[in-house]
Protein backbone atom coordinates (compact mmCIF):
# COMPACT_ATOMS: atom_id res chain seq x y z
CA UNK A 1 0.00 0.00 0.00
CA UNK A 2 1.30 3.09 -1.13
CA UNK A 3 -1.17 6.12 0.71
CA UNK A 4 -2.63 5.09 4.39
CA UNK A 5 -5.95 5.45 3.25
CA UNK A 6 -5.48 2.46 0.96
CA UNK A 7 -4.75 0.09 3.31
CA UNK A 8 -8.28 -1.95 3.26
CA UNK A 9 -9.68 -2.68 6.49
CA UNK A 10 -10.79 -6.49 6.81
CA UNK A 11 -13.32 -7.00 9.30
CA UNK A 12 -15.57 -9.55 9.58
CA UNK A 13 -18.59 -7.78 9.76
CA UNK A 14 -18.14 -7.43 6.21
CA UNK A 15 -20.88 -8.97 3.82
CA UNK A 16 -20.01 -11.24 1.02
CA UNK A 17 -20.77 -9.45 -2.69
CA UNK A 18 -23.81 -9.77 -4.10
CA UNK A 19 -24.95 -9.24 -7.88
CA UNK A 20 -26.70 -6.09 -6.23
CA UNK A 21 -23.40 -4.69 -4.96
CA UNK A 22 -21.26 -5.16 -8.24
CA UNK A 23 -24.23 -3.47 -9.77
CA UNK A 24 -23.98 -0.69 -7.47
CA UNK A 25 -20.62 -0.88 -7.89
CA UNK A 26 -20.51 -0.83 -11.42
CA UNK A 27 -19.92 2.89 -12.22
CA UNK A 28 -16.88 3.24 -10.07
CA UNK A 29 -15.65 0.73 -11.56
CA UNK A 30 -16.52 1.80 -15.47
CA UNK A 31 -15.54 5.38 -14.06
CA UNK A 32 -11.95 4.40 -13.16
CA UNK A 33 -11.28 1.64 -15.61
CA UNK A 34 -12.40 4.86 -18.50
CA UNK A 35 -11.02 7.73 -17.18
CA UNK A 36 -7.79 6.28 -14.63
CA UNK A 37 -6.45 3.32 -16.38
CA UNK A 38 -7.57 3.64 -20.48
CA UNK A 39 -5.93 7.18 -20.14
CA UNK A 40 -2.65 6.04 -19.30
CA UNK A 41 -2.41 2.84 -21.23
CA UNK A 42 -3.75 5.38 -24.37
CA UNK A 43 -0.55 7.18 -23.88
CA UNK A 44 1.95 4.83 -23.37
CA UNK A 45 0.20 3.17 -26.52
CA UNK A 46 0.96 6.81 -28.19
CA UNK A 47 4.44 7.00 -26.97
CA UNK A 48 5.73 4.00 -28.79
CA UNK A 49 3.92 6.04 -32.45
CA UNK A 50 4.72 8.15 -35.08
CA UNK A 51 2.71 11.10 -36.31
CA UNK A 52 2.24 12.73 -40.10
CA UNK A 53 2.58 16.14 -41.26
CA UNK A 54 0.00 17.39 -40.11
CA UNK A 55 0.07 16.06 -36.88
CA UNK A 56 -1.84 12.58 -37.26
CA UNK A 57 -1.09 9.96 -34.88
CA UNK A 58 0.18 7.02 -37.12
CA UNK A 59 -0.05 3.30 -35.06
CA UNK A 60 3.14 2.44 -35.95
CA UNK A 61 5.21 1.19 -33.56
CA UNK A 62 8.91 2.99 -33.01
CA UNK A 63 11.46 3.55 -30.04
CA UNK A 64 12.39 7.20 -31.81
CA UNK A 65 10.30 9.13 -29.40
CA UNK A 66 12.08 7.61 -26.37
CA UNK A 67 15.55 7.71 -28.38
CA UNK A 68 15.32 11.53 -29.16
CA UNK A 69 14.68 12.16 -25.26
CA UNK A 70 18.44 11.71 -25.06
CA UNK A 71 19.10 14.87 -28.04
CA UNK A 72 20.94 17.44 -26.32
CA UNK A 73 18.38 19.94 -26.29
CA UNK A 74 15.51 17.47 -24.46
CA UNK A 75 18.08 15.63 -22.26
CA UNK A 76 19.12 19.55 -20.62
CA UNK A 77 15.75 20.39 -20.11
CA UNK A 78 15.22 17.28 -18.22
CA UNK A 79 18.30 17.62 -16.52
CA UNK A 80 17.63 20.98 -15.26
CA UNK A 81 13.67 20.31 -14.67
CA UNK A 82 14.95 17.60 -12.43
CA UNK A 83 17.82 19.91 -11.07
CA UNK A 84 15.58 22.74 -10.17
CA UNK A 85 12.87 19.97 -8.79
CA UNK A 86 15.82 18.60 -6.77
CA UNK A 87 16.95 22.02 -5.41
CA UNK A 88 13.05 23.22 -4.78
CA UNK A 89 12.57 20.33 -2.62
CA UNK A 90 15.78 20.90 -0.68
CA UNK A 91 14.53 23.93 -0.36
CA UNK A 92 11.64 23.64 0.95
CA UNK A 93 12.75 20.70 3.40
CA UNK A 94 15.34 23.49 5.03
CA UNK A 95 12.76 25.70 5.41
CA UNK A 96 9.89 24.04 6.08
CA UNK A 97 11.22 21.74 8.82
CA UNK A 98 11.80 24.10 11.88
CA UNK A 99 8.18 25.56 10.62
CA UNK A 100 7.03 22.35 11.12
CA UNK A 101 8.76 21.67 14.09
CA UNK A 102 8.03 24.59 15.47
CA UNK A 103 3.78 24.54 15.15
CA UNK A 104 3.93 20.98 16.11
CA UNK A 105 5.14 21.98 19.46
CA UNK A 106 2.65 24.69 20.61
CA UNK A 107 -0.42 23.47 22.32
CA UNK A 108 -3.68 23.22 21.17
CA UNK A 109 -5.99 26.98 20.57
CA UNK A 110 -2.25 28.05 19.25
CA UNK A 111 -1.31 25.29 17.08
CA UNK A 112 -4.53 25.27 15.17
CA UNK A 113 -4.29 28.75 14.50
CA UNK A 114 -0.39 28.54 13.63
CA UNK A 115 -1.56 25.85 10.87
CA UNK A 116 -4.49 27.31 9.95
CA UNK A 117 -2.23 30.69 8.76
CA UNK A 118 0.35 28.34 7.14
CA UNK A 119 -2.51 26.85 5.31
CA UNK A 120 -4.70 30.13 3.94
CA UNK A 121 -1.88 30.88 1.53
CA UNK A 122 -2.02 27.29 0.36
CA UNK A 123 -5.33 27.45 -0.88
CA UNK A 124 -5.25 30.48 -2.61
CA UNK A 125 -4.30 29.67 -6.53
CA UNK A 126 -0.29 29.48 -7.16
CA UNK A 127 -1.24 31.37 -10.51
CA UNK A 128 -2.66 34.24 -8.49
CA UNK A 129 0.57 34.10 -6.23
CA UNK A 130 3.07 33.23 -8.79
CA UNK A 131 1.44 35.93 -10.46
CA UNK A 132 1.91 38.86 -7.13
CA UNK A 133 5.80 37.65 -7.80
CA UNK A 134 5.95 39.22 -10.95
CA UNK A 135 4.84 42.31 -9.61
CA UNK A 136 8.13 41.88 -6.97
CA UNK A 137 10.61 41.19 -8.85
CA UNK A 138 10.23 42.75 -12.33
CA UNK A 139 13.17 45.23 -13.63
CA UNK A 140 10.96 48.40 -12.37
CA UNK A 141 9.08 46.24 -9.32
CA UNK A 142 9.00 46.54 -5.30
CA UNK A 143 12.26 44.90 -4.78
CA UNK A 144 14.17 46.71 -7.27
CA UNK A 145 13.10 50.10 -6.11
CA UNK A 146 13.58 48.37 -2.67
CA UNK A 147 16.96 47.43 -3.06
CA UNK A 148 17.57 51.18 -5.23
CA UNK A 149 16.41 53.42 -2.57
CA UNK A 150 18.56 51.32 0.51
CA UNK A 151 21.28 52.16 -2.29
CA UNK A 152 22.13 48.81 -2.52
CA UNK A 153 22.04 48.63 -6.21
CA UNK A 154 22.31 52.01 -8.82
CA UNK A 155 20.74 49.90 -11.93
CA UNK A 156 17.41 48.08 -11.59
CA UNK A 157 19.02 43.95 -10.94
CA UNK A 158 17.28 41.60 -13.52
CA UNK A 159 15.35 39.45 -11.27
CA UNK A 160 12.53 38.94 -13.13
CA UNK A 161 12.81 36.04 -16.01
CA UNK A 162 16.05 34.14 -14.41
CA UNK A 163 16.65 30.94 -13.04
CA UNK A 164 16.27 32.26 -9.42
CA UNK A 165 13.01 33.81 -10.03
CA UNK A 166 11.67 30.15 -11.56
CA UNK A 167 13.36 28.54 -8.34
CA UNK A 168 11.31 31.43 -6.02
CA UNK A 169 8.24 30.70 -7.44
CA UNK A 170 8.50 26.93 -7.14
CA UNK A 171 9.72 27.14 -3.45
CA UNK A 172 6.83 29.92 -2.90
CA UNK A 173 4.00 27.37 -4.28
CA UNK A 174 5.23 24.23 -2.95
CA UNK A 175 6.36 25.05 0.42
CA UNK A 176 3.33 24.24 2.47
CA UNK A 177 3.39 21.08 0.73
CA UNK A 178 6.16 20.40 2.64
CA UNK A 179 5.03 21.92 6.11
CA UNK A 180 2.31 20.20 6.49
CA UNK A 181 3.43 15.92 6.23
CA UNK A 182 6.24 17.00 8.10
CA UNK A 183 3.90 18.68 10.87
CA UNK A 184 1.94 15.63 11.23
CA UNK A 185 5.07 13.34 11.92
CA UNK A 186 6.45 15.50 14.46
CA UNK A 187 3.09 15.81 16.31
CA UNK A 188 2.66 12.23 16.40
CA UNK A 189 6.50 12.08 17.59
CA UNK A 190 6.94 10.95 21.45
CA UNK A 191 8.18 13.66 23.15
CA UNK A 192 9.63 11.61 26.43
CA UNK A 193 12.67 10.19 23.49
CA UNK A 194 13.68 13.44 23.63
CA UNK A 195 14.15 13.84 27.17
CA UNK A 196 15.87 10.18 27.30
CA UNK A 197 18.30 11.32 24.52
CA UNK A 198 19.09 14.83 27.19
CA UNK A 199 18.96 12.67 29.97
CA UNK A 200 21.82 10.23 28.45
CA UNK A 201 23.32 13.50 27.41
CA UNK A 202 23.26 13.48 23.54
CA UNK A 203 24.24 16.72 21.84
CA UNK A 204 20.93 18.11 20.47
CA UNK A 205 22.59 17.95 17.54
CA UNK A 206 23.02 14.05 18.06
CA UNK A 207 19.62 14.32 18.56
CA UNK A 208 18.47 15.67 16.14
CA UNK A 209 20.39 12.90 13.83
CA UNK A 210 19.80 10.00 15.80
CA UNK A 211 16.37 10.49 16.87
CA UNK A 212 14.00 13.28 15.77
CA UNK A 213 15.43 12.44 11.96
CA UNK A 214 14.23 9.11 11.79
CA UNK A 215 11.55 9.50 13.78
CA UNK A 216 9.82 11.98 11.17
CA UNK A 217 11.34 10.37 8.29
CA UNK A 218 7.60 9.17 6.84
CA UNK A 219 7.00 12.81 6.84
CA UNK A 220 10.06 13.86 5.54
CA UNK A 221 9.62 11.47 2.17
CA UNK A 222 5.71 12.36 1.85
CA UNK A 223 7.13 16.07 1.81
CA UNK A 224 9.83 15.02 -0.62
CA UNK A 225 7.04 13.39 -2.78
CA UNK A 226 4.70 16.29 -2.24
CA UNK A 227 7.11 18.73 -3.64
CA UNK A 228 8.95 16.95 -6.25
CA UNK A 229 6.64 15.36 -8.11
CA UNK A 230 4.35 18.17 -8.91
CA UNK A 231 7.68 20.64 -9.35
CA UNK A 232 8.76 18.46 -12.27
CA UNK A 233 6.05 18.74 -14.04
CA UNK A 234 4.91 22.31 -13.42
CA UNK A 235 4.58 24.41 -16.36
CA UNK A 236 3.03 27.45 -15.41
CA UNK A 237 5.53 28.98 -13.19
CA UNK A 238 8.59 28.49 -14.98
CA UNK A 239 6.36 30.34 -17.75
CA UNK A 240 5.00 33.33 -15.80
CA UNK A 241 8.62 33.82 -13.91
CA UNK A 242 10.94 32.48 -16.61
CA UNK A 243 9.75 33.40 -19.57
CA UNK A 244 10.82 31.49 -22.38
CA UNK A 245 14.06 31.47 -21.10
CA UNK A 246 14.19 28.77 -18.87
CA UNK A 247 11.63 25.88 -20.10
CA UNK A 248 11.29 22.84 -17.71
CA UNK A 249 10.35 19.67 -19.36
CA UNK A 250 6.55 20.76 -18.67
CA UNK A 251 6.82 23.81 -20.72
CA UNK A 252 8.06 20.59 -23.19
CA UNK A 253 5.20 18.26 -23.18
CA UNK A 254 2.54 21.34 -22.86
CA UNK A 255 3.94 22.57 -26.42
CA UNK A 256 4.51 19.37 -27.97
CA UNK A 257 0.21 18.81 -27.62
CA UNK A 258 -0.65 22.13 -27.99
CA UNK A 259 1.51 23.74 -30.30
CA UNK A 260 4.12 21.43 -31.67
CA UNK A 261 1.50 19.41 -32.05
CA UNK A 262 3.20 16.12 -31.55
CA UNK A 263 1.77 13.97 -29.71
CA UNK A 264 3.67 10.61 -29.31
CA UNK A 265 6.96 12.56 -28.20
CA UNK A 266 4.80 14.73 -25.83
CA UNK A 267 3.32 11.49 -25.16
CA UNK A 268 6.95 9.58 -24.36
CA UNK A 269 8.08 12.68 -22.46
CA UNK A 270 4.84 12.26 -20.01
CA UNK A 271 5.58 8.67 -19.82
CA UNK A 272 8.96 9.29 -18.61
CA UNK A 273 7.76 11.84 -16.60
CA UNK A 274 5.54 9.24 -14.80
CA UNK A 275 8.08 6.12 -14.76
CA UNK A 276 10.21 9.04 -12.44
CA UNK A 277 7.18 9.78 -10.10
CA UNK A 278 6.79 6.30 -9.56
CA UNK A 279 10.12 5.71 -8.68
CA UNK A 280 10.14 8.20 -6.39
CA UNK A 281 6.56 6.90 -4.71
CA UNK A 282 8.23 3.46 -4.49
CA UNK A 283 11.72 4.76 -2.88
CA UNK A 284 9.58 6.61 -0.50
CA UNK A 285 7.19 4.55 0.45
CA UNK A 286 7.01 1.26 -1.34
CA UNK A 287 9.84 -0.37 0.15
CA UNK A 288 8.48 0.50 3.73
CA UNK A 289 5.04 -0.46 4.05
CA UNK A 290 3.22 1.05 6.18
CA UNK A 291 5.63 3.43 7.17
CA UNK A 292 3.05 6.43 6.76
CA UNK A 293 0.33 4.67 8.45
CA UNK A 294 2.26 4.10 11.39
CA UNK B 1 -5.22 27.47 -10.01
CA UNK B 2 -3.87 25.34 -7.36
CA UNK B 3 -3.31 21.49 -8.21
CA UNK B 4 -4.92 19.04 -6.24
CA UNK B 5 -1.84 18.47 -5.11
CA UNK B 6 -1.80 20.32 -2.08
CA UNK B 7 -5.05 18.84 -1.16
CA UNK B 8 -3.61 15.24 -1.46
CA UNK B 9 -1.27 16.71 1.35
CA UNK B 10 -3.63 17.69 3.54
CA UNK B 11 -4.96 13.98 3.46
CA UNK B 12 -1.10 13.07 3.95
CA UNK B 13 -0.78 15.36 6.79
CA UNK B 14 -4.01 13.93 8.58
CA UNK B 15 -4.81 10.55 8.18
CA UNK B 16 -8.02 8.94 8.42
CA UNK B 17 -9.19 9.37 12.16
CA UNK B 18 -8.10 6.65 14.67
CA UNK B 19 -10.25 5.52 17.03
CA UNK B 20 -7.86 4.51 19.66
CA UNK B 21 -5.49 7.81 19.18
CA UNK B 22 -4.20 8.32 22.60
CA UNK B 23 -3.37 11.63 23.63
CA UNK B 24 0.43 12.59 22.81
CA UNK B 25 2.13 13.21 26.08
CA UNK B 26 3.74 16.80 26.12
CA UNK B 27 6.81 17.96 27.74
CA UNK B 28 6.04 21.38 29.31
CA UNK B 29 7.12 24.53 27.91
CA UNK B 30 9.55 24.89 30.44
CA UNK B 31 11.43 21.87 29.58
CA UNK B 32 15.09 22.04 28.58
CA UNK B 33 14.39 19.44 25.55
CA UNK B 34 13.16 22.41 23.65
CA UNK B 35 16.43 22.91 21.35
CA UNK B 36 16.22 25.98 19.39
CA UNK B 37 12.98 27.12 20.43
CA UNK B 38 13.32 30.83 19.44
CA UNK B 39 15.15 30.37 15.97
CA UNK B 40 12.33 27.77 14.97
CA UNK B 41 9.60 31.33 16.00
CA UNK B 42 11.60 33.81 14.36
CA UNK B 43 12.22 31.50 11.33
CA UNK B 44 8.41 30.49 10.86
CA UNK B 45 7.42 34.16 11.23
CA UNK B 46 10.07 34.85 8.23
CA UNK B 47 8.45 32.18 6.62
CA UNK B 48 4.98 33.72 7.31
CA UNK B 49 6.25 37.00 5.79
CA UNK B 50 7.61 35.27 2.26
CA UNK B 51 4.38 33.16 2.08
CA UNK B 52 1.72 36.43 2.81
CA UNK B 53 4.00 39.54 1.18
CA UNK B 54 3.20 38.28 -2.18
CA UNK B 55 -1.00 38.42 -1.67
CA UNK B 56 -0.17 41.68 0.30
CA UNK B 57 1.12 43.24 -2.64
CA UNK B 58 -1.64 41.65 -4.92
CA UNK B 59 -4.38 42.86 -2.60
CA UNK B 60 -2.94 46.20 -2.53
CA UNK B 61 -2.23 46.36 -6.48
CA UNK B 62 -6.25 45.74 -7.05
CA UNK B 63 -6.54 48.98 -5.10
CA UNK B 64 -4.07 50.95 -6.16
CA UNK B 65 -4.62 53.88 -8.87
CA UNK B 66 -1.37 53.35 -10.43
CA UNK B 67 -1.27 50.96 -13.63
CA UNK B 68 1.38 50.00 -13.36
CA UNK B 69 1.38 49.38 -9.49
CA UNK B 70 5.52 50.61 -8.99
CA UNK B 71 4.43 53.10 -6.70
CA UNK B 72 1.29 53.89 -4.20
CA UNK B 73 -0.97 56.72 -6.19
CA UNK B 74 -4.02 56.34 -4.03
CA UNK B 75 -7.05 54.26 -3.46
CA UNK B 76 -9.21 53.21 -6.41
CA UNK B 77 -12.03 51.06 -6.84
CA UNK B 78 -11.69 51.37 -11.14
CA UNK B 79 -10.05 47.87 -11.31
CA UNK B 80 -13.33 46.30 -9.68
CA UNK B 81 -14.88 48.34 -12.06
CA UNK B 82 -13.31 47.31 -15.15
CA UNK B 83 -13.33 43.74 -13.76
CA UNK B 84 -17.49 44.41 -13.72
CA UNK B 85 -17.64 45.19 -17.09
CA UNK B 86 -14.73 42.59 -18.56
CA UNK B 87 -17.62 39.96 -20.37
CA UNK B 88 -14.64 37.28 -20.95
CA UNK B 89 -13.50 37.15 -17.39
CA UNK B 90 -17.14 37.36 -16.32
CA UNK B 91 -18.09 34.39 -18.81
CA UNK B 92 -15.04 32.29 -17.33
CA UNK B 93 -15.97 32.89 -13.65
CA UNK B 94 -19.71 31.55 -14.56
CA UNK B 95 -17.89 28.32 -16.61
CA UNK B 96 -15.83 28.22 -13.66
CA UNK B 97 -18.78 28.10 -11.61
CA UNK B 98 -21.35 25.40 -13.54
CA UNK B 99 -18.55 23.40 -13.64
CA UNK B 100 -17.47 22.74 -10.01
CA UNK B 101 -21.38 23.13 -9.24
CA UNK B 102 -21.43 19.60 -11.67
CA UNK B 103 -18.52 18.21 -10.65
CA UNK B 104 -19.20 18.58 -6.97
CA UNK B 105 -22.95 16.77 -7.34
CA UNK B 106 -21.32 14.00 -9.79
CA UNK B 107 -18.38 13.55 -7.07
CA UNK B 108 -20.55 13.14 -3.93
CA UNK B 109 -22.40 10.16 -5.77
CA UNK B 110 -19.61 8.79 -7.58
CA UNK B 111 -17.30 8.65 -3.79
CA UNK B 112 -20.17 8.30 -1.18
CA UNK B 113 -21.46 5.40 -3.15
CA UNK B 114 -17.66 3.94 -3.78
CA UNK B 115 -16.45 4.43 0.10
CA UNK B 116 -20.21 2.65 1.46
CA UNK B 117 -19.36 -0.50 -0.86
CA UNK B 118 -15.89 -0.73 -0.28
CA UNK B 119 -16.92 -0.28 3.73
CA UNK B 120 -19.67 -2.88 3.61
CA UNK B 121 -18.85 -5.66 1.10
CA UNK B 122 -15.87 -7.41 0.30
CA UNK B 123 -14.81 -7.18 -3.18
CA UNK B 124 -11.82 -9.21 -4.62
CA UNK B 125 -9.36 -7.02 -5.33
CA UNK B 126 -10.35 -4.46 -3.43
CA UNK B 127 -7.08 -3.04 -2.40
CA UNK B 128 -6.13 -2.42 -6.20
CA UNK B 129 -9.73 -0.29 -6.96
CA UNK B 130 -8.91 2.11 -3.70
CA UNK B 131 -4.95 1.99 -5.43
CA UNK B 132 -6.68 2.95 -8.50
CA UNK B 133 -9.04 5.71 -6.62
CA UNK B 134 -5.42 6.72 -4.70
CA UNK B 135 -3.58 7.12 -8.08
CA UNK B 136 -5.70 9.37 -9.88
CA UNK B 137 -5.61 11.64 -6.59
CA UNK B 138 -1.34 12.02 -6.83
CA UNK B 139 -0.96 11.54 -10.95
CA UNK B 140 0.70 14.59 -12.17
CA UNK B 141 -1.83 17.01 -13.06
CA UNK B 142 -0.39 17.40 -16.55
CA UNK B 143 0.07 13.40 -16.84
CA UNK B 144 -3.50 13.51 -15.72
CA UNK B 145 -4.23 16.31 -18.52
CA UNK B 146 -2.72 14.80 -21.65
CA UNK B 147 -3.63 11.72 -20.91
CA UNK B 148 -7.06 12.71 -20.62
CA UNK B 149 -6.83 14.78 -23.65
CA UNK B 150 -5.38 12.07 -25.75
CA UNK B 151 -8.40 9.53 -24.52
CA UNK B 152 -10.85 12.09 -25.71
CA UNK B 153 -8.98 12.81 -28.76
CA UNK B 154 -8.90 8.76 -29.44
CA UNK B 155 -12.83 8.80 -29.45
CA UNK B 156 -13.55 12.10 -31.19
CA UNK B 157 -14.99 13.38 -28.31
CA UNK B 158 -14.86 17.03 -28.65
CA UNK B 159 -13.70 18.90 -25.84
CA UNK B 160 -16.36 21.10 -23.81
CA UNK B 161 -17.80 21.27 -20.55
CA UNK B 162 -18.62 17.19 -20.62
CA UNK B 163 -14.60 16.68 -20.39
CA UNK B 164 -13.76 18.77 -18.36
CA UNK B 165 -16.33 17.88 -15.79
CA UNK B 166 -15.26 14.15 -16.66
CA UNK B 167 -11.65 15.46 -16.26
CA UNK B 168 -12.59 17.02 -12.50
CA UNK B 169 -14.54 14.72 -10.86
CA UNK B 170 -12.09 12.10 -11.85
CA UNK B 171 -9.74 13.84 -9.18
CA UNK B 172 -12.71 15.09 -7.31
CA UNK B 173 -14.24 12.12 -5.76
CA UNK B 174 -11.83 10.45 -4.67
CA UNK B 175 -11.69 13.20 -1.79
CA UNK B 176 -15.41 12.98 -1.07
CA UNK B 177 -14.48 9.18 -0.96
CA UNK B 178 -11.82 9.52 1.40
CA UNK B 179 -13.68 11.50 3.59
CA UNK B 180 -16.23 9.40 4.08
CA UNK B 181 -14.10 6.30 4.48
CA UNK B 182 -12.99 7.72 7.34
CA UNK B 183 -16.40 8.88 9.01
CA UNK B 184 -17.32 5.21 7.93
CA UNK B 185 -14.18 3.44 10.19
CA UNK B 186 -15.14 5.44 13.14
CA UNK B 187 -18.87 4.75 13.27
CA UNK B 188 -20.75 1.69 15.21
CA UNK B 189 -21.53 -1.61 12.67
CA UNK B 190 -24.80 -2.43 15.10
CA UNK B 191 -26.42 0.66 13.74
CA UNK B 192 -26.83 -0.65 10.29
CA UNK B 193 -28.09 -4.39 11.81
CA UNK B 194 -30.08 -3.06 14.36
CA UNK B 195 -31.87 -1.09 10.83
CA UNK B 196 -31.97 -4.25 9.34
CA UNK B 197 -33.10 -6.46 12.50
CA UNK B 198 -35.75 -4.03 13.16
CA UNK B 199 -37.41 -5.01 9.39
CA UNK B 200 -35.43 -2.02 7.59
CA UNK B 201 -34.39 -2.75 3.69
CA UNK B 202 -30.46 -2.57 3.12
CA UNK B 203 -31.63 0.66 0.65
CA UNK B 204 -33.82 2.31 3.74
CA UNK B 205 -31.22 1.53 5.90
CA UNK B 206 -28.52 3.29 3.82
CA UNK B 207 -31.09 6.41 3.22
CA UNK B 208 -32.35 6.96 6.93
CA UNK B 209 -29.67 5.85 8.89
CA UNK B 210 -26.61 5.41 6.92
CA UNK B 211 -26.72 8.77 5.02
CA UNK B 212 -27.30 11.36 8.03
CA UNK B 213 -24.55 9.68 10.05
CA UNK B 214 -22.48 10.71 7.00
CA UNK B 215 -23.32 13.62 6.11
CA UNK B 216 -21.40 15.97 7.88
CA UNK B 217 -18.37 14.14 5.65
CA UNK B 218 -20.31 14.12 2.74
CA UNK B 219 -20.81 18.05 3.43
CA UNK B 220 -16.64 18.80 3.99
CA UNK B 221 -15.84 16.34 0.98
CA UNK B 222 -18.26 18.05 -1.18
CA UNK B 223 -16.62 21.34 -0.42
CA UNK B 224 -13.32 19.88 -0.97
CA UNK B 225 -14.18 18.95 -4.59
CA UNK B 226 -16.05 22.56 -5.24
CA UNK B 227 -13.32 24.49 -4.17
CA UNK B 228 -10.52 21.99 -5.74
CA UNK B 229 -12.62 22.13 -9.26
CA UNK B 230 -12.97 25.90 -8.85
CA UNK B 231 -8.96 26.46 -8.69
CA UNK B 232 -7.80 24.01 -10.93
CA UNK B 233 -5.44 25.17 -13.84
CA UNK B 234 -3.32 22.12 -15.72
CA UNK B 235 -5.91 19.27 -16.59
CA UNK B 236 -8.72 22.32 -17.46
CA UNK B 237 -6.12 23.93 -19.58
CA UNK B 238 -5.35 20.11 -22.01
CA UNK B 239 -9.34 19.72 -21.33
CA UNK B 240 -11.13 22.42 -21.86
CA UNK B 241 -11.22 23.73 -25.68
CA UNK B 242 -11.97 27.35 -26.63
CA UNK B 243 -15.45 27.04 -25.26
CA UNK B 244 -15.10 25.81 -21.59
CA UNK B 245 -12.08 28.17 -20.36
CA UNK B 246 -12.28 28.70 -16.95
CA UNK B 247 -11.30 31.81 -15.03
CA UNK B 248 -7.81 29.77 -14.02
CA UNK B 249 -7.13 29.18 -17.51
CA UNK B 250 -8.43 32.60 -18.80
CA UNK B 251 -6.10 34.15 -15.95
CA UNK B 252 -3.18 32.21 -17.00
CA UNK B 253 -3.73 33.26 -20.92
CA UNK B 254 -4.00 36.81 -19.77
CA UNK B 255 -1.08 37.16 -17.43
CA UNK B 256 1.02 35.61 -20.34
CA UNK B 257 0.22 38.65 -22.15
CA UNK B 258 1.47 41.01 -19.38
CA UNK B 259 0.51 42.90 -16.13
CA UNK B 260 -3.14 44.30 -15.94
CA UNK B 261 -4.85 45.82 -12.46
CA UNK B 262 -7.75 44.04 -13.70
CA UNK B 263 -6.03 40.60 -12.97
CA UNK B 264 -5.06 42.10 -9.37
CA UNK B 265 -8.98 42.64 -8.93
CA UNK B 266 -9.79 39.52 -10.16
CA UNK B 267 -7.23 36.98 -8.07
CA UNK B 268 -8.42 39.17 -4.88
CA UNK B 269 -12.03 38.19 -5.29
CA UNK B 270 -10.88 34.85 -6.16
CA UNK B 271 -8.48 34.71 -2.99
CA UNK B 272 -11.89 35.96 -0.81
CA UNK B 273 -13.52 33.11 -2.00
CA UNK B 274 -11.86 30.27 -1.44
CA UNK B 275 -10.41 31.30 1.68
CA UNK B 276 -14.46 31.81 2.83
CA UNK B 277 -14.53 28.55 1.53
CA UNK B 278 -11.89 27.33 3.50
CA UNK B 279 -13.27 28.86 6.85
CA UNK B 280 -16.51 27.42 6.17
CA UNK B 281 -15.56 23.80 6.23
CA UNK B 282 -13.19 24.51 9.14
CA UNK B 283 -16.21 25.79 11.07
CA UNK B 284 -18.52 22.60 9.47
CA UNK B 285 -15.12 20.75 10.91
CA UNK B 286 -15.70 21.98 14.41
CA UNK B 287 -18.96 21.80 14.35
CA UNK B 288 -18.74 18.55 13.30
CA UNK B 289 -16.66 17.83 16.60
CA UNK B 290 -18.75 19.03 18.95
CA UNK B 291 -22.64 17.53 17.54
CA UNK B 292 -22.45 13.99 18.81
Amino acid sequence: MIFPWTSADDSSRKHPTSPRAWLLLAPLLGWLALFVVAPTLILLAVSFCQRDELGRIVWSFTTENYARLFDATYWNIFVRSVGYAALTTLLCLVGGYPVAWFIARQTEPARSRWLLLVMIPFWASFLVRTFAWITILKSEGLLNGLLQSLRLISVPAELLYTPGAVVVGLVYTYLPFAILPIYASVEKMDRQLLEAAADLGAHPFATFRKVILPLTRPGIMAAVLLVFVPAVGMFAISDLLGGARVPLIGNVIENQFLQARNWPFGAALGMVLLALFALTAWLGFGRKRGAVAS
Amino acid sequence: MRSHFPAAALLLAKPPARQDKQPVPRVPSSSPARPGGSFCKGWTLLVLVFLYAPIAVLVAGSFNASRFGNAWEGFTLRWYGELARNQPLLDAAWNSLVIAAVTTVLSVALGTLAAWLLHRHRFPGASWLALAAASSLVTPEIIMGVSLLVLFAAFAVPLGFTTVIIAHTTFCFPFVMVAVQARLAGMDASLEEAALDLGATPAQAFRLVIAPCLMPAIVSGALMAFTLSLDELVVTYFTAGPDAQTLPVKILGLARVGLNPVLNAVSTVFIVTIAALVVLGEMLKRWRAVSP
